[in-house]
């Protein structure tokens, strides 16, 4: 099915005469399913969906599916932005409602339901344009008929088609029954870049004003009738599982309801959080802990940078030109720790499992596989399982996992009951899929002018593909575990990249930026490793090494200038960085003193080549806040393996960016091709190298360890 | 039974003595703003006002605040008149993923209660609520258009 397949005529309810449907949870999404609305206020204007992406009504309001996740990023904004500019709306005739899980609204580029990598709006910008002018065209040719004229003798403005030549106007709303029987234009002409009225031109979040007055609903917040609250033990030690568990004194909490075993632990299921929490704790339970309970942190590093030093079982990822090259050779290794996302919104989700199937209400990056994890373990079809998306306090690539879903529908399924699994902060932090541990050993070469004629990149780290439940190519190369080194943008004559996959059993995710977030903290750290070793300018020595690269140059060229590149304020210094993530090239430069071994950040500036900002402004949020969460990575986040176990527990020993050492960000946005690129992940991989190198111009010290608080200690 | 009075209502609630205010709030009354982050006052998500006091419910045994009057992020403002700061924050654009911005404005009203112009050096000494998505700039210049100028930085 195709989102264009067939304009299909659907009455819709109550849920659509608010001003907003987004972020009305349970009771809207029900709703559009047929089930009875749990608010009915009294107008209930019809709707005609012309195609999957929109539904026109005869009050003008126009609702836009977001088949993205609302996790900060600001898709429930830009992405009907680009529906209405090509249909031709006023943007305060939009109203949201997030897509339910379906095979129209699947990435064209995952072929999954799916919010990551920062390619929400660059995926999508060809079909919704596509969807908004081809129900523009149909509302043309609805008017078309109505009057007897020619189609391409009308045009349209502010949600209505014109007929100038008759001095008359329809609106859509009064056009849509009639448009939603006309045919699907095979190929609807799209505007110029010239043409648009609210691509770049919508500076404001539609859900800002619910971001400010607490109705902004999350997962943590869907209450459904007769639901109960349950917290999972889990165990500890990862692989470990549950022999026996000892249940009286939880049950003797005030409120606990029931224990019951599932599979990836030991339910306690209460009537309010708190006693499930507190259930929680006074369950004993007995565990076979497995072979994972041994390992620790310092065992895993020293065994990580010898499998990089060594390049034990390495597999070629990048073989281009000479092995061996004469000149003055560089060599570093470089060492990070596992890291966790910490969204704000700790995981949960809420599941009903009845004999009709399985609903799912969850802050989720991934309704396919939330849909299919719930069918499995409900034993029913997979098109059995609705599932709602809420808003998601933040995400991060952690909820790309179906883990925190899978256990609220198995917990469901085990009471017979509508159930919210709620994590506590030390759950989150404990059981996360972390930004994986690594090790990277690099080396360069320099001729005898100071240039950079060789470079070879070893990268050690587990496979983030892979637990993302996609597989891995015969070769066993992870394309995201190697971001930033086999994409690399520098031009460099002999280059050999290598992957080795330590399969250490940490269970490694994708985190904001995955394996660039750390790969490019090694090539930006080492390309200024490299520069002061020739001597020479770390901006000027990257311009070198990208001078075909204009999109590139410019970034680096637009920070220099922003950032009085060379004149930092007396008592700091500057550090620069370059990097690429998916299609966006961007620089940062840090300004930096330090606080005895902390870096202190006064400002960043940023540059980013996004190809076209759809919302400015969200485009700088993301900027600014990736900037922020890069910076929060490298101070001072660190997961500490023991006894096979996370030692972190929550913000007090797992640290993160507060506002008091968070910098003053000036951010630049630059729109060269047309046609809109990554932007939500980029900044998060500037900004710790550029610390690093503004520390070292300020003290000669090189961190070759993330955090800074291991290596500047 | 406990007795207390949120957002102007009261409530006699059937409820343990050292139940955390929070999950009064959120599970029993059914107030979903004001959000849980961390259980145990690191984050700040859980901010209200107890009278004039903003404090972190998530640590607020309820038996603590019988017969208190208590704000939550519901009744900072109306949609008619929002608390400055609530202006302030659609102004400058300051939510991204939104979810520790109720706690955000609570514990920041509650500082305006005793500084009616923070500096950005008041705020970083004073206000310790932790925003994932890294919205703290916006959050200084968002205080700053609120309280009539101030520094920036």
């Amino acid at each position: 099915m195709t989102s264009l397949d067939r304009a299909d005529f659907m009455r819709l309810g109550s849920i659509f005469a608010g001003s907003l449907v987004l972020g009305v949870g349970p009771s809207g999404c029900a709703n559009r399913s047929g089930s009875a609305p749990q608010a009915s206020p009294a107008a209930e204007p019809e709707g005609f969906k012309l195609n999957a992406w929109l539904v026109v009504h005869p009050d003008e309001k126009v609702t836009v599916f977001v088949a993205k996740s609302e996790m900060g990023q600001g898709v429930a904004t830009g992405m009907p932005t680009i529906v209405a500019d090509e249909l031709d709306i006023p943007f305060e005739n939009v109203l949201v409602e997030f897509a339910p899980a379906a095979a129209a609204y699947q990435d064209p580029q995952f072929h999954l339901q799916i919010t990551g990598g920062s390619t929400s709006t660059a995926s999508s910008w060809m079909p919704l344009r596509t969807a908004g002018a081809s129900a523009r065209a149909m509302l043309v040719a609805a008017a078309a008929k109505q009057w007897g004229v020619e189609a391409s003798t009308l045009t349209t403005k502010a949600g209505s088609v014109i007929d100038a030549k008759n001095d008359r106007t329809a609106t859509y709303g009064s056009l849509a029954a009639a448009a939603a029987s006309m045919p699907v234009p095979a190929k609807p002409v799209l505007k110029t870049r010239e043409q648009f009225t609210l691509i770049g031109k919508v500076n404001k979040r539609i859900d800002t004003p619910h971001k400010v007055n607490g109705t902004a609903k999350y997962g943590i917040d869907v209450r459904v009738p007769g639901m109960k609250f349950a917290s999972i033990l889990y165990p500890p030690v990862f692989g470990a599982k549950v022999v026996s568990f000892d249940a009286t004194k939880a049950k003797q909490v005030k409120g606990v309801i029931a224990v019951v075993q599932v599979p990836r632990g030991v339910a306690v299921v209460a009537d309010n959080s708190w006693a499930a929490f507190q259930g929680k704790a006074a369950l004993v339970v007995k565990y076979d802990e497995g072979p994972f309970a041994s390992a620790d942190s310092e065992h895993l590093k020293t065994q990580f940078l010898k499998l990089a030093s060594e390049r034990t079982g390495a597999i070629p990822a990048v073989q281009r030109g000479a092995q061996s090259v004469p000149g003055r050779r560089l060599a570093a290794l470089y060492f990070g720790h596992p890291a966790a996302h910490a969204t704000m919104e700790p995981q949960n989700a809420t599941a009903s499992v009845t004999s009709d199937g399985v609903e799912i209400w969850a802050p989720t990056q991934v309704q396919t596989l939330a849909q299919l994890g719930a069918a499995k373990i409900a034993g029913v079809p997979p098109e059995k399982v609705k599932v709602h998306t809420t808003y998601l306090g933040g995400g991060f690539g952690r909820r790309l996992y179906a883990d925190f879903t899978n256990d609220a529908v198995a917990v469901s399924k085990a009471i017979k009951a509508p159930a919210q699994v709620i994590w506590t902060r030390e759950d989150d932090i404990q059981h996360d899929w972390y930004k994986p541990m690594a090790a990277n050993a690099v080396s360069g070469v320099l001729d005898e002018h100071g240039n950079v004629v060789a470079m070879q990149h070893t990268v050690v780290m587990d496979s983030i593909f892979k637990p993302l439940g996609f597989p891995l190519p015969p070769s066993g190369l992870d394309s995201i575990s190697l971001d930033s080194v086999i994409n690399t943008q520098y031009e460099i004559a002999n280059y050999h990249a290598y992957y080795v996959n330590p399969n250490s059993g940490v269970p490694a995710g994708s985190l904001r930026a995955p394996g660039a977030n750390w790969n490019n903290f090694v090539v930006e750290s080492f390309l200024d490793e490299l520069a002061h070793a020739a001597g020479k300018d770390p901006l000027a020595f990257r311009l070198a090494l990208l001078r075909k690269n204009r999109l590139a140059t410019n970034v680096l060229e637009t920070v220099a200038k922003n950032a009085a590149w060379g004149s930092p304020a007396p008592g700091t210094k500057h550090g620069i960085a370059f990097g690429f993530w998916n299609g966006t090239p961007a620089a940062t430069i840090a300004e930096v003193s330090m606080d005895g071994a902390t870096p202190r950040v006064h400002r960043a500036f940023v540059v980013a080549d996004v190809g076209i900002a759809v919302n400015p402004t969200i485009v700088r949020q993301q900027l600014e806040g990736a900037t922020n969460y890069g910076l929060s990575l490298a101070l001072a986040s660190k997961i500490t393996i023991k006894g096979g176990a996370v030692q972190e527990h929550n913000f007090y020993d797992y640290r993160v960016l507060r506002i008091d050492r968070a910098p003053d960000i000036h951010v630049e946005v630059l729109e060269t091709t047309g046609s809109p690129s990554g932007v939500g992940e980029i900044a998060t991989i500037l900004i710790a190298p550029a610390v690093a190198n503004a520390v070292f111009a300020l003290n000669g010290k090189r961190a070759r360890v993330l955090p800074f608080s291991e290596a500047y200690a | 039974m406990v007795s207390l009075t949120i957002n102007g209502e009261r409530h006699d609630l059937d409820v343990p003595d050292e139940m955390p205010l929070l999950w009064v709030i959120r599970d029993v009354v059914g107030l979903t703003g004001t959000k849980f982050g961390c259980g145990v006052a690191q984050c700040g998500c859980c901010t209200v006002h107890v009278g004039d006091s903003a404090v972190r419910s998530c640590v607020t045994p309820v038996s603590s605040v019988a017969g208190k009057s208590i704000t939550t992020i519901e009744a900072l403002g109306t949609s008619d008149q929002p608390h400055p700061l609530q202006q302030a924050w659609v102004d400058e654009e300051v939510p991204q993923c939104g979810y520790c911005q109720s706690g955000q404005l609570m514990a920041i009203s509650g500082l305006l209660k005793t500084n009616q112009h923070p500096t950005a050096d008041d705020l970083a000494t004073s206000i310790t609520n932790i925003c994932r998505c890294g919205t703290y700039d916006r959050i200084r210049k968002a205080v700053a258009r609120a309280t009539g100028g101030g520094q920036t930085s």
